[in-house]
C-alpha cells in the first residue's frame, strides 16, 4: 500500500521547469528521502503534494485518492523555512496550529499536553515564542507538524539549525511515528544526513529524477568491489591472479577491488590461505553523495 | 469556511486582548475628555489674579457702570489723574482707566487710555473693549434718539424655505447645515477608518510572511480562506472599537460634566471668544433644538443600513488590496511604503471629493463619483444625508459589489503568490503578472 503517488508530474514556472516529469512512490509505514542539491525541484514538488500550489500536469494519488481539499488535513508539513507568530503563546499557538488542521478544540488540547509533556516542555504552555531559544522553538514546531496524527508527514530540510540533541530527539520521534504506522518524507541536500535513516529515496537534480529506489538496493548497484582489509603482523602477498587488484596499502589496512565474479569470501578465503591475522573486513559501499555525483556527472555527459 | 473562522477568531482575539488596544480604545475618549477639559481650564484661567482697576470717566460716558467677566474690580473716581497715580504707587489699585470724551459722537474708533506699568491680560483688555464698546453704542443710539427695539427691526433674518416640487418632504433651511456636518463627518470618519485598519491588515500580512509561519499556515488551509479570514477578524476589531467608542464618549462626557462641572456654557464661552454668551444664548437654543429636530427627521432607517453597507464594501476592497501589498514586500517592513501609493491614491481622492460632495452634494462631481465603484463608498456615504435618488444609490450599490469581489479576487491572486515569494520586494510589474500564475 502507498500512502503517496505520484505519477507524471510536471510544473512550469514562468522561466523554467521546476518539476520534470516526476513519479514514485511513497510506501506506507516508511522513512523516504527526497534528496538533491538546493534549486532540484524538492520543494516545489512538496507544495504540490501539500497543496499549495497545484501541478501544471500529472496525477497525485494520496492513500489511493486523487488528491483534494481534505487532504492537508492528513499530512504534516514542516517547512525549510519556518517560524511562528513570536508573541502568541506555546498553547495558543499549538492550539490554533492544530485546530486548522481539522482538529477540535478538545482533541488539540489532549494531544498537546500529551506531546508537550512527552517533550517535557508543558510548563512552556503559557510562554511567548519570542521569549524561547531557537532550539525550544524547534521542538514547538515539530510538535506543531505532527500533532493531528498525519499519515505522510513532510520535513523539509528538517535539522537545519537543529542542535545535536534535538536532531537525535527528533531521529527518535520519526522512528516511533514510523512504527505507529506513518510515513516520512524528508528533503534534503545533505545526503549523509539521511542515508542512515532512509529506506527509500529519490534523487532530484533540476527537476528531473535522475535515480529512485531502495537505499541499499542503490548502494550495491553502485559498488566498485572494494574491500577494506586491516590486519596484523605479515601482509598479504602479492597475489598472481587478475581477479583482483591491490589499489592501496598503508598502515595495516589494504584495499581491494576485485573482479564482478569474485565474492567477498573467494577474498577471504584467498587471505586466510595465506594464513594473514585478519583484524577487520568489510566491503566499501559507496555513499549516496558519491553516487549523486556520479549520476549527475553521467547525465551531463 | 470553518478555517476562514479560525482565523478570523484568532485575528481578532489577538488584537482585542493585547494591552495596547485595551488602553487604547479605553484612553482615546478619556483623552479627548482630558484635552477639552484642559483646553477649558487653560482658557479659563487667564485672568485668576484679581485686580482693582479706577476708572476716571469726567465726561461720564459709562453711566458709572462697567462689567466684564473676568475678576476685575472697577472704582469710579472723580479724583484727578494724578491722585489716583497715587493710588497706584501706593498698590492700592493696579491700574487706571482713563475715558477720554468723545469730540465727535458718531466716531467709528474711539481708544481709552490704561494707566498702568503692567499690561492687561489679552482677555481682560478684550473684556474691557468689548464692554466700552456696548456703552458708546447705547450713548449713540441715545444721541440718535433711537430705542434698543427699534434698531432690533432694523436687522432681518432672511433664510432660504427649500419647497419641493414633486417630492412630498418637509426640508428647511438648518437641512442643509446638518446634512453637511453629517456627511463631512461621516465621509472623514469612513477614510480614516478604511485607512487605518487597512494598514493592520497589510501589517498582519508582512508579519506572517517575515515570520515564515505563512507556508505552514497555507499547507493547511487556502491563501484566501488565510487572506479572508485576517480582513473580516481586523474589521471586525474595527467594528469593535468604534462601537465602545460610540459607548463610552458618551459615558465619559456625562462624567466629566459631573466631576469637572464643565458645562456646555463655558464650552460655548470658549468658542465665541469671551463675547458674552447671553446675546446669542436665546437663539442659538433655538437653533440646537431645530437641529435635533432635524437631526431626528433624517431616513436614519436608508442612512444607516446603507452608510454601513459602503463601510463594509469600501473596507473589503481596501483592505484585500492592503494585504496583496504586504504579501509583495521582502524582508524588509519598510518595503512597504513604496508599494502602498496605489492604493491611497483612490482613498485620498474619494476623501477630497467627498469634501467637495458636502458643499455641493448634487454637482456632477459629486453623482458621477458616487456612483463611480471604490470611490463611492466614501463619497455617497457623504451624499446620504442630502437624500440622494433611489436609481443612484442603486447603481452605487450594485457597481460597488461587482468591484468589490473583483479587486478581492485579484488581490487574493496576488497574495496567493506573494507570501510564498522571498527576498526583493516585487514591482507592479511582478504584480500584474502573478494574477495570471496558473494554480
Amino acid at each position: 500500500m502507498n500512502v503517496l503517488s505520484l505519477q507524471n508530474v510536471v510544473k512550469v514556472y514562468a522561466n523554467h521547469v521546476a518539476v520534470d516529469d516526476v513519479s514514485f512512490d511513497v510506501r506506507a509505514s516508511s522513512i523516504f528521502g527526497l534528496l538533491g542539491p538546493n534549486g532540484a525541484g524538492k520543494t516545489s514538488l512538496i507544495r504540490i503534494i501539500t497543496t499549495i500550489t497545484a501541478a501544471d500536469s500529472g496525477k497525485i494519488f494520496l492513500n489511493g485518492q486523487p488528491l483534494n481539499h481534505l487532504h492537508p488535513n492528513e499530512i504534516g508539513y514542516m517547512p525549510e523555512e519556518r517560524g511562528l507568530y513570536k508573541k502568541m503563546k506555546v498553547g495558543e499557538q499549538l492550539l490554533y496550529l492544530a485546530q486548522l488542521k481539522g482538529l477540535s478544540s478538545k482533541d488539540a488540547k489532549i494531544k498537546l499536553r500529551a506531546w508537550l509533556e512527552k517533550f517535557e516542555i508543558l510548563s512552556w504552555w503559557d510562554k511567548k515564542i519570542g521569549d524561547l531559544s531557537k532550539g525550544m522553538g524547534q521542538k514547538v514546531q515539530f510538535i506543531a507538524t505532527i500533532v493531528h496524527d498525519p499519515k505522510l508527514i513532510i520535513l523539509d530540510e528538517p535539522f537545519s539549525g537543529l542542535d545535536p540533541i534535538n536532531t537525535n530527539l527528533i531521529k527518535d520521534e520519526i522512528y516511533q511515528l514510523k512504527q505507529k504506522g506513518a510515513s516520512i518524507l524528508f528533503s534534503t541536500h545533505r545526503m549523509e544526513q539521511v542515508e542512515e535513516i532512509c529506506e527509500d529515496i529519490v534523487l532530484m537534480n533540476k527537476g528531473k529524477i535522475i535515480l529512485n529506489g531502495n537505499v541499499q538496493e542503490i548502494k550495491n548497484d553502485f559498488k566498485e568491489h572494494l574491500f577494506s582489509v586491516k590486519y596484523s603482523g605479515k601482509a598479504p602477498s602479492e597475489m598472481g591472479t587478475s581477479e583482483y587488484e591491490t589499489l592501496s596499502q598503508n598502515d595495516n589496512e589494504i584495499i581491494f577491488k576485485t573482479g564482478p565474479a569474485f565474492t567477498s569470501n573467494d577474498l577471504l578465503r584467498e587471505l586466510l590461505n595465506q594464513n594473514v591475522n585478519i583484524v577487520r573486513f568489510n566491503e566499501i559501499l559507496p555513499s549516496l553523495n558519491e553516487i549523486f555525483i556520479k549520476k549527475v556527472e553521467a547525465n551531463n555527459e | 469556511m470553518n478555517k476562514i473562522w479560525l482565523v478570523t477568531k484568532r485575528e481578532y482575539l489577538t488584537r482585542v486582548l493585547n494591552k495596547t488596544f485595551i488602553l487604547t480604545t479605553l484612553l482615546t475618549p478619556l483623552g479627548i475628555l482630558l484635552f477639552m477639559v484642559a483646553v477649558v481650564f487653560i482658557m479659563g484661567t487667564g485672568s485668576d489674579k484679581a485686580k482693582v482697576i479706577n476708572i476716571y470717566d469726567p465726561t461720564d460716558l459709562l453711566g458709572r457702570e462697567l462689567k466684564t467677566r473676568d475678576n476685575l474690580t472697577f472704582h469710579f473716581s472723580n479724583e484727578s489723574l494724578e491722585d489716583q497715580k497715587e493710588l497706584y504707587k501706593a498698590k492700592k489699585i493696579n491700574g487706571i482707566i482713563e475715558i477720554p470724551p468723545m469730540k465727535d459722537s458718531m466716531a467709528t474708533k474711539y481708544s481709552y487710555k490704561y494707566h498702568s506699568d503692567d499690561q492687561l491680560a489679552m482677555d481682560e483688555s478684550i473684556g474691557i473693549e468689548s464692554a466700552i464698546g456696548k456703552k458708546i453704542r447705547n450713548y449713540k443710539l441715545k444721541k440718535l434718539n433711537i430705542d434698543e427695539k427699534t434698531l432690533k427691526n432694523l436687522d432681518t433674518d432672511v433664510t432660504a424655505e427649500p419647497v419641493t416640487i414633486f417630492e412630498n418632504k418637509k426640508i428647511s433651511s438648518i437641512t442643509t447645515i446638518v446634512s453637511s456636518v453629517l456627511g463631512g463627518i461621516v465621509g472623514y470618519a469612513m477614510f480614516f477608518i478604511i485607512l487605518f485598519y487597512g494598514m493592520q491588515v497589510m501589517r498582519s500580512v508582512m508579519e506572517e510572511k517575515i515570520n515564515r509561519i505563512v507556508e505552514v499556515l497555507i499547507s493547511s488551509l487556502k491563501p484566501f480562506e488565510l487572506m479572508m479570514g485576517k480582513v473580516i477578524g481586523v474589521g471586525l476589531v474595527g467594528l469593535t472599537q468604534i462601537g465602545i467608542w460610540l459607548i463610552l464618549m458618551p459615558i465619559i462626557f456625562f462624567i466629566g460634566t459631573m466631576i469637572f462641572g464643565l458645562n456646555t456654557e463655558s464650552v460655548g464661552h470658549m468658542h465665541t471668544g469671551n463675547i458674552p454668551v447671553e446675546d446669542i444664548a436665546m437663539s442659538s437654543q433655538d437653533k440646537i433644538a431645530q437641529i435635533f429636530i432635524e437631526i431626528k427627521a433624517m431616513n436614519w432607517l436608508k442612512i444607516l443600513p446603507l452608510t454601513l453597507f459602503y463601510f463594509l464594501a469600501g473596507y473589503f476592497a481596501y483592505s484585500a488590496l492592503f494585504a496583496a501589498i504586504g504579501s509583495a514586500v521582502g524582508e524588509d517592513i519598510n518595503d512597504a511604503s513604496s508599494l502602498t501609493i496605489p492604493v491611497m491614491m483612490p482613498l485620498m481622492f474619494s476623501m477630497y471629493i467627498g469634501f467637495s460632495a458636502v458643499n455641493a452634494p448634487d454637482s456632477s462631481l459629486a453623482v458621477w463619483s458616487s456612483m463611480i465603484p471604490l470611490i463611492s463608498s466614501i463619497v455617497m456615504p457623504v451624499r446620504l444625508p442630502f437624500d440622494p435618488p433611489w436609481w443612484q444609490i442603486g447603481i452605487s450599490v450594485i457597481s460597488l459589489i461587482l468591484f468589490s469581489i473583483l479587486l478581492v479576487w485579484l488581490a487574493a491572486r496576488i497574495y496567493r503568490v506573494g507570501i510564498l515569494m522571498y527576498g526583493k520586494k516585487a514591482s507592479f510589474k511582478e504584480l500584474s503578472k502573478w494574477i495570471f500564475y496558473k494554480g
